[in-house]
């Protein structure tokens, strides 16, 4: 059974959604019994951080969520509610990665960061893929696109070693595939992160530690690539 | 990099897809879950969903409809039409919803927006704006675009944005339906004075159209229907057009 956590931040609908199109057998639950027995949880939402903890918090959730053990998805607020710290509402969060939640830079640039965009330097097991899969959504000739766009967004700034890390050909179904995004606010790179995007500055898409997995991105509703991403967790 | 956009959008009336052609000729072009699905298949970035049903059976049928596309379908969605209340809004995000088109009712009663914003994230709500020319001015029509107002464009699009407007749908009435492009000055002036994204409807004709929307008024999304609807411009082509020309689409 998958618990997807109740509390009160929005899309738990959209996740449930995308569990079911893959006939997974999901519950929405905030009864900690059931939150401990569970295979995996899934811990989604769209909303705001203080509120969202002082929640968490109030109902003794916060202890439960940081001790699971079982496979754990943040999505969105739930990856920056795992985090250390947000500059949303100055909110102490799970603590569940080190990182920090800033709030990207006003100015020029439209915030929030609304739309699909890359991601790179794949890491770990949500992004692996054991056999090269015919799903349609990332269509052969994405390969030309991201030779040229990893040559002039990426290649140039980052050096080789960087890049070192990542294991070839595992993350190969992935690497620079475009995810949904809407967030204000972001998590910093650090040295949990399993995935980078670049909007105003880089910043971490992903992040794991041990059975603590995170992305920034909506899975729900970034089309094939986000299902994968969803079926891969489920096989954890 | 974030990546530019193209949206389909499909009139629903009575829980059927509709076309419409400068929003009066009506033709029915299918079920809108199984046309969504092709959307999705060929790449479609986003969904938008007006509903153009008058009757309160019809919107009944609209928020079932919903529902099941959001069942159904794996890409964001926006849905729109006949909505004046928070309470609309409630019910069609629950459905599953993922954003919703004012225009309107926020044009009657501007408070909306902030409501909206407020209650639900300025994320998920965006505001349509009907575009004509009234005697050399841009002016904001409403009703479908049967109607015109002394109110100017520019104006309501800046007071949208400072209302909490997430998103601005702009529709030229100039334009829409005439597959003779879109309206880049206005696009681009309101691009310059706006700081939200902006996404381009109206008078898509081919793809050409679509290289001069995103290079020359720099929006980040353009919506289109019939040409989507009848294969006139199908989606991968499109957007090998676009990456061809250097534009960033998925």
């Amino acid at each position: 059974m998958i618990a997807v956590v109740k509390y009160n931040a929005g899309n738990i609908r959209s996740v449930m959604n995308a569990l079911h199109r893959l006939g997974a057998d999901a519950t929405v639950t905030d009864d900690p019994v059931l939150l401990r027995k569970a295979d995996k949880v899934i811990f989604p939402g769209v909303g705001e951080a203080s509120s969202a903890m002082r929640y968490l918090r109030d109902r003794g959730l916060d202890e439960v969520l940081k001790n699971l053990n079982q496979p754990f998805l943040g999505i969105c607020l739930g990856l920056q509610l795992m985090c250390k710290h947000s500059e949303e509402g100055d909110t102490d969060c799970l603590g569940i990665f080190t990182e920090n939640v800033k709030r990207f830079p006003s100015g020029k640039v439209n915030v929030p960061h609304m739309g699909w965009n890359n991601c790179n330097e794949l890491k770990g097991p949500l992004f692996e893929v054991s056999t090269p899969s015919p799903l349609r959504g990332t269509p052969p000739f994405k390969g030309e696109s991201l030779l040229s766009e990893r040559t002039l967004d990426q290649g140039a700034s980052s050096p080789p070693s960087e890049r070192r890390g990542v294991p070839q050909g595992r993350g190969g179904y992935f690497e620079n595939s475009d995810f949904y995004f809407v967030h204000s606010y972001y998590a910093e790179l650090g040295s949990q992160t399993t995935a980078k995007c670049e909007y105003i500055l880089p910043f971490s898409a992903a992040l794991q530690k041990d059975n603590f997995h995170a992305v920034q991105f909506h899975p729900e509703k970034s089309a094939d690539v986000g299902q994968k991403l969803i079926k891969n967790f489920l096989e954890l | 990099m974030l990546k530019k956009r193209i949206i389909p959008c499909l009139d629903i009336k009575d829980g059927r897809t509709v076309k419409g052609v400068n929003f009066v000729d009506i033709r029915d072009a299918g079920d809108p879950v199984e046309l969504a699905k092709a959307y999705v298949e060929q790449g479609a970035d986003e969904l938008v969903f007006l509903d153009i049903t008058a009757t309160v059976e019809g919107r009944k049928t609209f928020a079932e409809l919903v529902e099941h596309i959001a069942e159904e379908i794996n890409i964001p969605f926006t849905v729109g039409g006949g909505i004046s209340s928070v309470s609309d809004v409630d019910i069609l995000l629950a459905a599953g919803a993922d954003k919703v088109s004012i225009n309107s009712s926020a044009v009657r009663r501007p408070v909306l927006i902030s409501e909206l914003a407020n209650e639900f994230g300025n994320q998920c709500v965006v505001v349509a704006i009907d575009a004509g020319i009234v005697e050399g001015n841009w002016r904001v029509f409403t009703h479908g675009g049967r109607t015109a107002t002394d109110i100017d464009v520019f104006a309501w699009a800046k007071e949208a944005e400072h209302r909490g407007a997430g998103e601005l749908l702009v529709t030229s009435m100039q334009h829409d339906g005439t597959k003779g492009g879109f309206a880049i000055e206005l696009l681009k002036e309101l691009d310059a004075i706006t700081s939200i994204p902006i996404i381009a409807s109206g008078g898509a004709g081919s793809a050409q159209h679509f290289v001069d929307v995103f290079q020359k008024a720099r929006v980040d999304a353009a919506l289109a229907a019939s040409i989507f609807h009848f294969g006139e411009v199908p989606i991968p082509e499109l957007k090998n057009e676009l990456r061809t020309k250097g534009i960033p689409v998925r």
